[in-house]
């Protein structure tokens, strides 16, 4: 019996960085024999983490795929599992499977120029997007960075994102609805920075994660900016427990997430995206 | 699928005191025989050691949210349409062990699968719907290049004999999905009951070698004209229909109807259309430790799209309420379903109507939203 696509290997805890009082990234090591080597993913997808005696949980890698010595986590706390994860500490042990799903269009996008764009805390998908194109930067033409927060406190990687600003050919422009003393970007919406960014973006292709409500709206405005919409993709979010489309929770209309997503070309569920209850 | 006008291929006729002789057939090719016994006020498929322990002279009562067991004076066994659960509790099994972790105590940890047992098993008396819901089932757990293992075991060694529907009850409405009520080729054996026993056709290989078995006798003309009525008898039975065709963008046009509030006041989120639904597939995985600490069993279990946990993400239940859980059982099962499997995820079994504890007809449900839906 083949079981081994729904059995975790042995990972173990080999870094571990607070981000902010509710957000980490773990740093794993896979130390099963029973586990490829090396380790290989695709920007965008993600892994099931399994915290013993209690569950799993997706989490996106955010590491770079050719850097196999230590895949990265960056987790937010916020239900049972994440919690327990949340008290791992280098030298303990967890479970990994993976990695499941579609990634970003890393192909198509050579020879492009890029628009990142990331809200509040679920950006993770996308930077690993952003230290890719880094890594390489070569291959790509224009880099556009848009980051958007409810709050300012709520930026994490704020350094990083203020040393890519200053890197050749790439822009970056970040904004919080609430802002207070120190911080020197727009305060206000997402939607707010396309015409601040000062690159044109006619030909670019899109990478977007974040809150539903705020890629609808970015999404709306890039339309108006002259994009085409075959060139926006999106990472979409929903319950998964298999991770190999079996279980049902992450239908959505004809796909599962876990299979077809979770990154999506936005004309394959513009219908879809933003319909209560879907 | 139903075959409707093809030829019967009756191989002969198994009289009812020579039943024991399927079962001992089955035995020794290495089957363990279950089939429809009475237990609890209902028909489950339980194991199977003799031609008595089926429910003779049992029919049954079914209405939206009635289910009831009568004795009757027929020497028939099958005289009845569909219990609560038949195929799917014995392939996706309501809670299956996938994996188990040992701990050390250094909390180092071990993963090993958990392996289904050899269980090659022999269901008796499967419907028409039944079989529909399975080949459904298949497509979903044994999609190629990644089956699901668990499920392929079981589904490999499985053999299934087949009992065309005589007996249709008040909530089936297997003719209008085109599932029922006469077997087709999916099965390994098909058999039509009579008074005095059974018209056997053999559907696969395997059932032809357990076939070659029986102590068969020729089918009369009349016994084979009276099996013509009933099959006949069985269809026109039916009362309810299901709309014919792919209702997907009739019913995500009816995404605000009013309907789906109208229904969520009687819904209960209870989940028991979904558990006795033969095709519904969600499950959700939880781990259990053991107190010592040292170890986890990591189990999957039969969820349902009617709960809370459902649609939950970090914090968030996308489906907070019964109105939008409904219609997402419905817009899936009747519409996305479609897309994803090719075909409805109904097949007309009724199930869900009978066991709703409010009575809810999904065949009204869904008549009220394609009514008013422009259909």
């Amino acid at each position: 019996m083949n079981a081994s696509i729904q059995v975790p290997w042995q990972a173990e805890v080999v870094s571990r960085v607070q981000e902010t009082p509710s957000v980490f990234t773990l740093g794993l090591r896979l130390d099963d024999p029973a586990a490829p080597a090396p380790y290989r993913f695709a920007p965008g997808q993600f892994n099931m983490l399994y915290l013993y005696g209690v569950g799993e949980v997706p989490i996106s890698v955010v590491s770079d795929p050719e850097h196999d010595d230590e895949i990265q986590h960056t987790v937010r706390a916020v239900g049972r599992v994440t919690h327990g994860l949340a008290a791992l500490h280098p030298g303990d042990q967890l479970g990994l499977r993976g990695p499941f799903g579609r990634g970003w269009p890393l192909e198509a996008a050579v020879g492009r120029d890029l628009l990142l764009v990331t809200g509040g805390l679920g950006c993770a998908p996308v930077v690993s997007v952003i230290n890719y194109a880094m890594q390489r930067r070569e291959r790509f033409g224009r880099l556009g960075i848009v980051q958007g927060v409810k709050h300012m406190d709520d930026l994490i990687w704020r350094e990083r994102y203020e040393a890519w600003a200053g890197q050749p050919d790439t822009q970056v422009q970040l904004a919080a609805d609430v802002a207070g003393s120190g911080w020197n970007w727009h305060v206000g919406l997402v939607t707010d920075l396309f015409d601040r960014l000062g690159m044109p973006l006619d030909q670019a292709l899109v990478m977007l994660c974040g809150p539903e409500p705020m890629m609808i709206a970015a999404i709306r405005r890039l339309l108006e900016l002259g994009v085409e919409a075959e060139s926006v993709w999106l990472s979409m979010e929903r319950n998964m427990q298999c991770a190999v489309g079996l279980c049902g929770h992450c239908q959505y209309g004809k796909d599962f997430l876990c299979r077809q997503g979770p990154v999506f070309n936005y004309p394959d569920i513009r219908d879809r995206l933003g319909v209560k209850g879907f | 699928m139903a075959t409707g006008g093809a030829s019967p291929g009756w191989r002969g006729f198994l009289p009812r005191e020579a039943f024991d002789t399927l079962l001992r057939a089955l035995e020794a090719a290495g089957y363990e025989c279950i089939g429809p016994r009475v237990e609890d006020g209902a028909i489950l498929y339980r194991g199977l050691s003799a031609g008595s322990d089926l429910p003779q002279g049992v029919e049954e009562a079914q209405a939206p949210g009635h289910y009831r067991l009568q004795h009757t004076d027929t020497p028939r066994c099958f005289a009845w349409a569909v219990g609560p659960q038949a195929i799917k509790p014995h392939l996706f099994t309501p809670r299956e062990a996938l994996w188990e972790t040992e701990r050390d105590a250094d909390g180092r940890l071990t993963f090993r699968p958990v392996e289904p047992g050899p269980r090659p098993l022999a269901i008796i008396g499967v419907r028409a719907c039944d079989l529909a819901a399975l080949a459904l089932q298949d497509q979903h757990f044994l999609r190629a290049g990644n089956a699901d293992p668990y499920y392929a075991h079981r589904r490999e060694g499985l053999f299934l004999v087949a009992v065309n529907c005589t007996h249709p009850a008040a909530t089936c409405f297997c003719v209008s999905t085109g599932d029922g009520p006469q077997a087709g080729d999916d099965c390994d054996l098909a058999l039509d009951e009579l008074d005095e026993g059974y018209a056997v056709r053999a559907a696969s290989s395997k059932g032809e070698t357990i076939v070659q078995q029986l102590p068969l006798q020729a089918l009369t003309e009349a016994q084979q004209a009276q099996i013509g009525r009933e099959r006949e008898a069985a269809r026109s039975a039916q009362q309810r229909t299901m709309p014919a065709g792919n209702l997907r963008d009739h019913l995500f046009n009816a995404w605000e109807h009013p309907r789906w509030a109208q229904v969520a006041e009687r819904c209960l989120s209870c989940g028991n259309c979904t558990s006795v639904c033969p095709t519904c597939f969600c499950h959700q995985q939880v781990d259990v430790p053991t107190l010592d600490g040292g170890n986890a069993t990591h189990y999957r279990e039969w969820d349902s799209c009617f709960t809370q946990n459902h649609s939950y993400i970090h914090g968030i239940t996308l489906r907070p309420d019964t109105r939008s859980r409904y219609r997402q059982w419905l817009t899936h099962k009747l519409g996305s379903w479609h897309d994803q499997y090719g075909r409805s995820g109904c097949v007309g079994c009724g199930r869900c109507i009978t066991w709703c504890p409010v009575g809810i007809d999904i065949t009204e449900e869904v008549s009220a939203l394609l009514a008013e839906a422009g259909k």
